[in-house]
């Protein structure tokens, strides 16, 4: 069970978005990266409304 | 009063950071108002109503950040814009400290850790679940700390986890503690043999960092989002996460922490429970844990009573011997009670618990209940009971200052204090407030100066009572443990200094809070 193999590993963390997880996870001295992330779309709602709606369309085919 | 604005394009930050960076400046000099958002269609609404809204940002898109101060002084506000641009500098360091350039994406990221098993995501709800599904298709664990997202995606998100034996920890998962590393809101606590699977997050932090300040320690503290134990998602994740601690050679004793579950998720968990050879130890806020029970399990009466009984078991110890020790404390508290009480003026008679921990201000309305009935509250336990107005207490009240309808622009108050320093002093002034109850959540994420800004605002309270002839009864209780960065007796002593009594646990703070109003009621 690959729960149980995270267990008896060294944890070790991708961190997408608040930097003080990140700092946690440094200052306890486990290996973390923190991602530069931004919203898809630059953000912009309407944008990001349409290609979502493009995005479940292409599923459902 | 002048309001002038700087508009940034394709500059990205978190809501947290933001508005930390606007707080600081609503906080200097001669600002009369200030705020830094990305420019959406609803911030900018927000700016348009709120009167920060200058010509210049008429056609901003979500894709701009917007700084905009207002002031009577036009110095004011220029040193508002300057100071913006030095905060935001400084967390971009912080980001990127310790390492060269960031990488964009999840996929970037795991080309510079590629033994990265663990991500944990905080973006807004609404890019999350796709961000889960591509860590979860690329084999990794998750921790999902952020909210708003929908049923059908995390119900979606879990039988793919699930298909991958993978941890799916959430959405909206506050805490956990995997390996030994503390995940989003956590306390620094020992490894240790006590394992905890929790549908709660101040429950699991309450629970774990009890069992650390009794000498006990926590092999792996799973979270697994509130809603999971709920018919829809039917407990999913809080199931593997009981299958992995029993099959955990490190856990020889587990804790099972919840909000009252759907009665099929507690009779799934009850059925796993009967075939596990480890001691069970079960909480469940509010819920009756019979069928728990009935399967074996040790059911606690709160959070701090689970951490005492798991140390027990751990020990191998009697835990019939540590709930002794509880119920002699509670008579003591009543001792005290009467005591604190007699010093009272006629009027005052009630309780105002102000929150920062939700499931803690469940349990001081479960206490109160017992004993008392019930207290109101936005989130009452008795639907009669619903507190109409959230600014406004009324007889006696709790409210959980991080529920949604408080946190609207600014960040969780275990992190921003000043919605409840603020409410703690209009709180003080009602003649009719025998009693203030506060928690202070330490660890990881948290605010790092919890004594430091609690203490004017208790110091402002008691000399508002007094002016008034009254004398108050501020009690704290501390979720946490020395190893924290804040230290929990470093705290303890500053909030003692400014006049608050430090109770060891929410549950005594509140049972000492309900037998001071009983002793009230009484008189």
């Amino acid at each position: 069970m690959a729960i149980n193999e995270l267990f008896n590993e060294e944890l070790q963390v991708v961190n997408i978005g608040l930097v003080s997880f990140k700092e946690a996870l440094e200052a306890t001295d486990y290996a973390v990266v923190q991602v530069d992330w931004s919203p898809p779309a630059g953000g912009d709602e309407r944008v990001l409304d349409a290609l979502q709606r493009i995005a479940a369309l292409s599923k459902g085919a | 009063m002048i309001v002038k604005g700087v508009r940034r394009s394709g500059e990205y930050y978190d809501s947290v950071t933001l508005m930390l960076v606007a707080r600081k400046l609503t906080e200097a000099d001669g600002v009369d108002d200030a705020s830094v958002v990305m420019g959406t269609p609803s911030n900018l609404d927000i700016l348009r109503a709120g009167g920060l809204f200058p010509e210049t940002f008429a056609d901003a898109t979500g894709n701009d950040l917007l700084i905009v101060a207002r002031a009577a002084r036009e110095e004011a506000v220029d040193a508002a814009l300057a100071q913006a641009e030095v905060l935001l500098q400084e967390s971009k360091h912080r980001k990127s400290e310790g390492g060269d350039h960031l990488p964009r994406s999840l996929e970037g990221a795991l080309q510079k850790l590629p033994g990265a098993n663990m991500v944990i995501i905080s973006v807004a709800g609404r890019y999350a679940a796709r961000l889960t599904e591509e860590a979860l298709e690329r084999g990794r664990h998750v921790m999902l700390f952020s909210d708003n997202v929908s049923v059908a995606d995390e119900k979606r998100l879990k039988a793919l986890a699930q298909e991958k034996g993978l941890l799916l920890m959430g959405p909206d998962c506050g805490t956990a503690i995997i390996n030994g590393a503390p995940l989003g809101f956590a306390n620094v606590v020992p490894r240790g043999k006590i394992g905890i699977v929790a549908a709660s997050g101040t429950g699991l932090q309450e629970v774990s960092a009890t069992i650390a300040n009794l000498g006990g320690g926590i092999s792996q503290a799973l979270g697994t989002g509130g809603r999971d134990v709920k018919a829809e998602i039917g407990g999913v994740m809080f199931l593997a996460g009981l299958e992995a601690l029993a099959r955990d050679a490190a856990t020889e004793v587990i804790v099972l922490v919840s909000k009252p579950p759907a009665l099929a998720v507690q009779q799934a968990v009850a059925a796993r429970v009967r075939g596990i050879a480890k001691p069970v130890v079960a909480i469940l806020i509010g819920g009756d844990p019979e069928v728990l029970r009935a399967a074996g399990a040790h059911t606690a009466e709160g959070l701090e009573e689970a951490g005492y009984v798991a140390v027990a078991l751990a020990r191998g110890e009697d835990p019939k011997a540590a709930t002794a020790q509880l119920s002699a404390r509670r008579e003591a508290l009543r001792g005290q009670a009467e005591e604190l009480a007699a010093r009272m003026s006629a009027g005052q008679r009630y309780l105002r618990g102000l929150y920062s921990g939700g499931t803690l201000c469940d349990e001081t309305q479960l206490i109160f209940q017992q004993e008392l009935g019930a207290v109101y509250s936005p989130a009452p336990i008795d639907p009669a009971f619903k507190l109409e107005d959230i600014w406004a207490s009324k007889e006696n009240t709790v409210v959980d200052l991080g529920e949604d309808e408080f946190t609207v622009g600014r960040p969780h108050p275990m992190i921003d204090f000043s919605l409840r320093t603020k409410r703690l002093v209009q709180e003080a002034a009602d003649p009719e407030v025998a009693v203030i109850l506060l928690d202070v959540v330490l660890g990881y994420g948290s605010n790092m100066q919890p004594g430091e800004e609690l203490a004017p605002a208790i110091r402002r309270a008691h000399e508002v009572a007094q002016a008034a002839g009254r004398t108050l009864a501020i009690l704290a209780a501390i979720t946490g443990t020395e190893g924290d960065p804040q230290q929990r007796d470093k705290v303890k002593a500053e909030l003692e200094g400014a006049g608050a009594m430090v109770l060891p646990s929410n549950a005594a703070a509140a049972t000492l809070s309900m037998y001071i109003v009983k002793c009230l009621a009484g008189r």
